[in-house]
């Protein structure tokens, strides 16, 4: 089921780090990872990026792999450069308290999904 | 430049070079940005823009990591994108092995940044139509990637 970034970023409590004004924006699935080489071979475009890294790849990655917003999980906050990053390409970045396994949790009661059950031809 | 495009794609002809720093862990990525912009700018379809940057990013962080710095290279032709990645590095010795998901040989640094997880050159060859690598040992490796519309 698609959700609004806005909606997502409601229900992680999450503080929204820039990119406010594309928070319209509807993602049609999620995936937290660390490895960002998962990212690169999984994720599909309009997808919603969980993670506990904060370093510029991430940014980097969730812009070549067309990822429509990023959540750091657990309360992690990137450094400016990071967030001055994603403003020039036009990538949300928000910070939720919750820890990984609950953020993916929350937005899974919603019904959000991963690559693994709504990516075409992947359920495993 | 060799054969190997598909018909449709057309004989791709050379647009521009990058340099790829050996190191540049803070760096990496920027190269394949600006191709994918370029390529959007040169509007390509958003699946092939996906798929070329995607490749390129993977390449990239490879020649950063192993690669001891190199260049790339991009071709075009009207409906197909050919990335050409050389490096100075030490080659790849097993190149069965490397292929094979999962089988890396990155240090921590590389893994603190999320990658080394051994995906690189399977994730290149799923994103790509066609792919030639060169590799021997001391002498370096180039990847051909050629991208058409799906």
């Amino acid at each position: 089921m698609p959700a609004s970034l806005a909606q997502v970023a409601q229900w992680l409590r999450a503080d929204v780090l820039c990119c406010a004004h594309v928070l319209d924006r509807s993602i049609t699935m999620c995936h937290g990872s660390d490895l960002m080489s998962d990212v690169l071979a999984f994720s599909h475009p309009n997808t919603l990026l969980l993670t506990g890294l904060t370093n510029p790849q991430v940014v980097r990655t969730a812009e070549v792999a067309g990822i429509y917003g990023v959540v750091f999980v657990r309360g992690k906050r990137p450094r400016e450069v990071m967030v001055a990053l994603a403003e020039e390409y036009g990538l949300p970045l928000m910070v939720s308290p919750y820890a990984m396994f609950d953020a993916c949790g929350l937005l899974f009661s919603q019904g959000l999904r991963g690559w693994s059950l709504c990516g075409p031809g992947q359920r495993p | 430049m060799s054969a190997g495009l598909a018909p449709e794609g057309g004989e791709p002809e050379f647009l521009r070079a990058f340099d790829i720093q050996a190191g540049d862990f803070a760096g990496a990525g920027n190269v394949s940005i600006a191709v994918k912009n370029l390529l959007k700018e040169l509007g390509f379809a958003p699946e092939v823009l996906r798929r070329a940057a995607i490749a390129a990013f993977e390449a990239e962080m490879n020649v950063v990591m192993y690669g001891g710095g190199g260049h790339m290279e991009v071709f075009i032709a009207p409906r197909a994108v050919r990335l050409v990645i050389s490096d100075h590095g030490p080659g790849i010795p097993d190149l069965d092995l490397a292929m094979q998901e999962g089988w890396s040989t990155a240090t921590p640094e590389m893994r603190e940044m999320g990658f080394g997880a051994g995906m690189g050159l399977p994730n290149i060859k799923r994103n790509s139509d066609q792919l030639r690598i060169t590799t021997a040992p001391g002498q370096g490796t180039r990847l051909q990637v050629d991208i058409f519309p799906r």
